[in-house]
């Protein structure tokens, strides 16, 4: 397409100056204007100050400086300490789960199912429920005696524990609901990497003679790895910032062992320690981005190499 | 043989799906319309009675209809915040699509770091109360706005990139400049990802439970999820009225699912496959 120029011919550099000017008249920054104020206020400002604040004792009117005081605290008392272990152990266990199930439920929704639609719909649904919701009906199902779970066990003769009143499996039990509940987002994710595979490929598959277990190995699984790439950074993030669940199923229970730093965010502030909270937020943060950023990285690289 | 065999495994990946997914459905529904002496039983068998409506009373009717204040916040809060959601987001979109430089590299940045970052909870209060914004909707509604930005800029910034600039450049020779062009012309095109950001959005705000909890606590400006929480606490022996709340919190996402499934994924995976 050609650009018609009415008026005078221009200087050359004058031309480029009034291309700027045209550009800054149409695309203003003004349009950044009311998106900038909310963020830089409400979410840029605090997190910047939560820097300065996880340094003091502070009581919201006045703060008194202890340096790194809170640091100390949250690394060297047990109960806090095991934040860190839980945390880390759930973003690993429902990122690896979700990778797993999703891949599965993706390849088994894209094959000649009947009722595929009706299969999609079901297990991505849970996706929208709210996780309070999700965090009461799983509590009752995996009650001691009377839950279903136990009951259904107890049926092929295993006695099931305490999952939620059992120090040893309250985090896992909590970590399976989460999976149960964002399995759908990894799935119709792997349905999308899924079926833009070109035909080509399966079809190559077939003229040498391979079946499904070769389709999937050499096919299906190295060509979807920009959705498994997408799977893991996702459920990374929500998973080691995940509170909802923790905190309606369990309440960090039973004692502190299933707490993770958001859910002793929580409870420090609650009980008015503001700063040892604040200093929580900001080992949130440095965790969060020391694994995140580099995973991003490492995953992003492999990506462009497959 | 083979025919026999594919069914088969139809009928095996069906029932294994439906026992999982749809399992806890089913004890919600039943336990909300059984009466309260059955209802603690929390197990799958068949009603005796069938005190729906007395059920759904109670549960209004709890706390001093509570419930209904509390709805009517969730849909005030979710309304506002998504309505400015889309209009702010787009707007940062179209700029940042359209204009690169400086200022849109450190935008770009800032909304990867939106999508990390995990907010910092007792800064925010400290700031909203400097604001006198804590405890209130209108602090709430800005806490939802900021910390779904990110995300929705992301979708719009996707699809603005497939709008030609031509058509910009087509407005501009008519005299369309600056927020005229992008409200008049750009905006109206933008239709289908609108209704992709105010469905994932609405969704996100209706089922946020840690945000009211920190920001808006008390009875006053509860919003649903938050009332679900604490009838949690208070109705350990009604589980009847309990999963009656539950099945109520749960109608509107699933009204949502029903008329916009396709919208709802496609958002979904759009965002995250582009992010």
């Amino acid at each position: 397409m050609t650009k018609q120029h009415a008026g005078p011919r221009l200087e050359p550099g004058a031309a480029a100056e009034q291309q700027r000017a045209r550009r800054r008249s149409a695309y203003p920054y003004t349009l950044y204007l009311p998106a900038a104020v909310v963020y830089l206020v409400i979410f840029l400002v605090p997190t910047v100050m939560a820097f300065y604040f996880a340094l003091t004792r502070w009581t919201l009117f006045d703060s008194t400086f202890v340096g790194l005081d809170n640091f100390r605290d949250f690394l060297s008392e047990q109960n806090l300490r095991i934040g860190f272990v839980n945390t880390l152990f759930y973003a690993v266990v429902t990122s690896g789960l979700k990778v797993v199930c999703g891949l599965l439920l993706g390849v088994l929704l894209t094959s000649k199912l009947r009722l595929r639609g009706f299969l999609r719909s079901v297990v991505f649904f849970p996706v929208l429920v709210s996780t309070v919701a999700v965090g009461i009906t799983f509590s009752a199902l995996l009650r001691p005696d009377t839950g279903l779970v136990n009951k259904a066990l107890a049926l092929v003769g295993v006695d099931g524990p305490d999952w939620l009143g059992d120090a040893n499996t309250a985090l896992l039990s909590v970590a399976l609901v989460d999976v149960w509940k964002g399995v759908g987002i990894a799935t119709v994710i792997y349905i999308a990497g899924i079926l833009s595979i070109p035909r080509d490929y399966y079809q190559a598959v077939a003229v040498d003679g391979g079946g499904a277990w070769h389709r999937f190995r050499h096919v299906t699984l190295p060509l979807s790895w920009p959705a498994t790439y997408s799977v893991v950074i996702l459920s990374f993030i929500g998973g080691l910032r995940s509170f909802d669940l923790i905190w309606t199923m369990t309440r960090g229970g039973p004692g502190f062992t299933s707490d993770t730093i958001a859910s002793i965010i929580y409870k420090q502030y609650q009980a008015g320690f503001f700063g040892l909270s604040t200093a929580g937020n900001v080992l949130l943060f440095i965790v969060v981005t020391a694994i995140v950023v580099p995973l991003n990285y490492v995953l992003g690289k492999r990506q462009v190499a497959a | 043989m083979r025919v026999l065999r594919r069914f088969g495994g139809e009928a095996i990946a069906l029932v294994l799906a439906a026992v999982i997914f749809l399992v806890p459905f089913a004890l919600m529904l039943l336990t909300a319309v059984k009466d309260q002496a059955q209802a603690i039983d929390l197990d799958f068998a068949w009603p005796t009675e069938w005190p729906v409506v007395r059920n759904l009373v109670d549960v209004v009717e709890a706390r001093d209809f509570v419930l209904l204040r509390a709805y009517v916040n969730s849909t005030l809060v979710t309304v506002a915040s998504v309505a400015l959601i889309v209009v702010f987001a787009s707007m940062a979109a179209f700029v940042l699509q359209r204009r690169a430089g400086r200022l849109g590299s450190v935008a770009n940045f800032l909304v990867l770091s939106g999508l990390i970052i995990p907010p910092a909870i007792v800064p925010t209060i400290w700031l909203l109360q400097a604001l006198g914004l804590f405890k209130t909707m209108p602090g709430l509604v800005l806490i939802e706005v900021a910390f779904n930005l990110a995300y929705a800029v992301l979708l719009f910034r996707a699809f603005i990139a497939a709008i030609p600039r031509e058509l910009d450049e087509a407005a501009m020779i008519d005299g369309c400049t600056g927020l005229s062009l992008f409200f008049r012309v750009v905006f109206p095109l933008l239709r289908p990802v609108t209704i992709t950001v105010i469905l994932t959005s609405s969704v996100a705000v209706f089922n946020d439970f840690v945000n009211p909890l920190y920001f808006t606590p008390g009875d006053d400006n509860a919003t649903v999820q938050v009332t679900l929480y604490n009838f949690q606490s208070q109705y350990n022996t009604q589980w009847n009225l309990l999963f009656m709340d539950i099945v109520l919190i749960t109608i509107p996402p699933l009204l949502l699912f029903i008329f916009f499934n396709r919208k709802i994924v496609a958002g979904m995976t759009a965002g995250a496959i582009k992010g």
